[in-house]
């Protein structure tokens, strides 16, 4: 599960060992990413669940009570083209303290990187039912009425609706799948990667990612809970439109090594 | 009196002879196997023949409770997926309980180890320490129990067997019956068969796994599971929507959490056939009780669940069909041989 593509460093270990007159070893270290979530800049952890104490761009206040999403697919590169890719993959869980860290299964050779790429949700090809086990263990998996594979995100809580009732919210993220007409279903890949800025590693790295999670609701579009609260796994357009506001979440903090 | 040294001698030494006690590896299902990760086993109570035979031994053995009249399968019977099919179960002393015995199957798979309708067992061998001395169960003192255990014309060899010492006490008991618990595994049902290609659903079975997994229908897999989470529980703990004030806080006396109240253990619905009444206080004699409950029952309160989306219709609003075949799913995942596999009774 965890295989590492050696792309650049197989390419750089064969020129190393070509040289005759240097025996150069590439440091490799330890790549360990901490999540870190935040509503407007205002740090979140579990200790913020079950309270009203959020407001969506849409003037709707809101509380969190459950919040995982999973990541995948890290890819390193450097400043000639070079590409190192791991599929590692983990489910990030507020609830649980030691998901809030991860660190990648391979070392990562010590350089400046232009940027650095992981995946929000899986791809296509990676998204197969029943596979992972370790996410199944946490009872993550998409049912095949709605294309299978596993969730993106689970970010539930509860809202004051536009009757001043509270009112759930699932704000459940897949693979869009739009099965109403049997004959022709559409399938559209609504995992997206995240791009952070340039990073020099030089020691056993951390950086943290922060998510934003008020973007879920706020860029491009503007979420009405009102409208849009429940039952969104099994709605194609709002699965195009969580993946779109997705994509403004995720940005890189601290780097500290 | 040279005789009696020597018996004595003897009895000794037997006691005091080195005993490697033979590894036990669980008989693990295949979709387990394939789906889930490895079950918990801990590091300081490994699986072996001795321990696992010591634990059944002790789970049948009224030899637990303060007045010799009660064992843990009075209350979780095996042939009833080990619950007794009583809403409360009575104590040694005829005292009710307040919450309905919980089937024992799976246990090794519960990964977050925390056991109890309320969250309040904190690994499969701390949950054994509770019943054992509550008032209203067992109503034992574990010093008691401590003493018949070393007196006893058996179990000193049993436990310097299974682990090595010569004096027995309550940890290691409760070491004994996890480790039987452990071996209890249910995964043979007819829709385990089905998923391994070995039977064929009725349509009404069918249809009710489709209404199960059905975001827009029953939603019922979020917490209950799926055919790749052959637990059919996330083990996590949830308001169901049972009530709109709490008689009984469940995990939020546990946590202090106020968040937390009313919220119980998903249970799995493996073995449904079997472990009537249902909910953390068998309020429900039977399982279209349960499935109206969820379909036009549902109460708010403060910490109701967020996947109790229907809650303001008053449920997920089933047809008549559609409970039938729910039912029909969900019978088809008990499990008759479990309930019948000898290597699970006295």
């Amino acid at each position: 599960m965890k295989n590492i593509y050696i792309g650049f460093l197989a390419l750089f270990t064969v020129f190393l060992s070509c040289s005759e007159d240097n025996d150069i070893q590439i440091k490799t270290v330890d790549f360990t990413l901490n999540f870190t979530h935040n509503w407007n800049d205002t740090l979140i952890t579990i200790a913020d669940f079950n309270a009203l104490k959020f407001t969506n761009k849409n003037k709707e206040k809101l509380s969190i009570t459950k919040l995982r999403y999973l990541i995948s697919d890290f890819t390193f590169y450097n400043q000639n083209g070079d590409t190192l890719s791991t599929d590692d993959y983990h489910l990030v869980d507020l609830e649980k303290d030691e998901s809030l860290e991860f660190t990648l299964s391979e070392k990562i050779p010590v350089g400046t990187y232009s940027k650095v790429i992981f995946r929000f949700g899986f791809t296509k090809e990676k998204n197969s039912s029943g596979i992972y086990q370790d996410l199944n263990s946490n009872n993550f998996g998409v049912p095949e009425i709605l294309g299978g594979g596993y969730h993106f995100m689970q970010f539930e809580g509860r809202f004051i609706d536009q009757n001043s009732e509270t009112s759930p919210f699932l704000y459940h993220t897949i693979s869009a799948y739009n099965n109403t007409d049997v004959a022709n279903v559409i399938s559209t890949d609504t995992s997206f990667e995240v791009t952070l800025s340039s990073i020099e590693i030089k020691n056993n790295a951390t950086i943290e990612i922060k998510a934003g999670l008020a973007q879920w609701f706020e860029k491009p579009n503007t979420w009405d809970l009102n409208i849009l609260s429940t039952d969104l796994m099994g709605n194609y357009d709002a699965q195009i439109k969580m993946s779109a506001n997705g994509k403004s979440v995720f940005s890189l903090g601290a780097v500290t090594q | 009196m040279i005789f009696s040294f020597l018996s004595c001698s003897s009895k000794k030494e037997e006691l005091e002879e080195i005993y490697t006690p033979v590894v036990y590896d669980l008989k693990i299902p295949s979709l387990f196997k394939d789906k889930l990760i490895a079950p918990i086993i801990p590091a300081d109570n490994p699986l072996t023949e001795e321990g696992i035979a010591l634990g059944k031994k002790l789970f049948f053995d009224k030899i637990l409770s303060g007045n010799n009249t009660q064992s843990c399968a009075s209350c979780h019977q095996p042939q009833k997926s080990f619950v007794d099919q009583t809403r409360f179960s009575e104590g040694i002393d005829g005292n009710v309980g307040f919450r309905n015995a919980m089937p024992l199957f799976n246990l090794a798979w519960n990964f977050d180890e925390r056991f109890n309708w309320d969250g309040s067992g904190l690994s499969l061998e701390r949950q054994a320490f509770e019943p054992v001395r509550n008032p209203i169960e067992m109503h034992a003192n574990w010093q008691d129990i401590e003493d018949k255990l070393n007196t006893h014309s058996a179990y000193p060899t049993l436990f310097k067997q299974a682990f090595g010492v010569l004096k027995i006490d309550s940890v290691l008991v409760t070491k004994a019956l996890a480790q039987f618990e452990r071996t209890l595994i249910s995964g043979n049902s007819k829709f385990d068969k089905y998923l391994r290609g070995e039977a064929q659903l009725s349509s009404e079975e069918f249809n009710g796994f489709g209404i199960f997994m059905d975001e827009s229908k029953g939603d019922c897999f979020h917490c209950h599971g799926s055919d790749n989470n052959p637990l059919w529980t996330d083990n996590l703990f949830h308001n169901n929507g049972l009530d709109v004030t709490f008689k009984d806080l469940g995990l939020g006396a546990i946590t202090g959490d106020a968040n937390d109240n009313g919220k119980f253990k998903s249970p799995s619905i493996r073995n449904l056939a079997f472990t009537a009444p249902y909910m953390h206080d068998g309020r429900f004699a039977t399982l279209e009780d349960v499935i109206n409950q969820y379909s036009q029952g549902l109460k708010a309160s403060s910490t109701i669940d967020p996947l109790m989306k229907k809650v303001n219709q008053g449920g997920v609003q089933l047809s008549t069909q559609e409970k039938t075949d729910l039912k029909a799913f969900l019978l088809s995942l008990s499990d008759p041989e479990f309930i019948n596999n000898p290597s699970f009774k006295q």
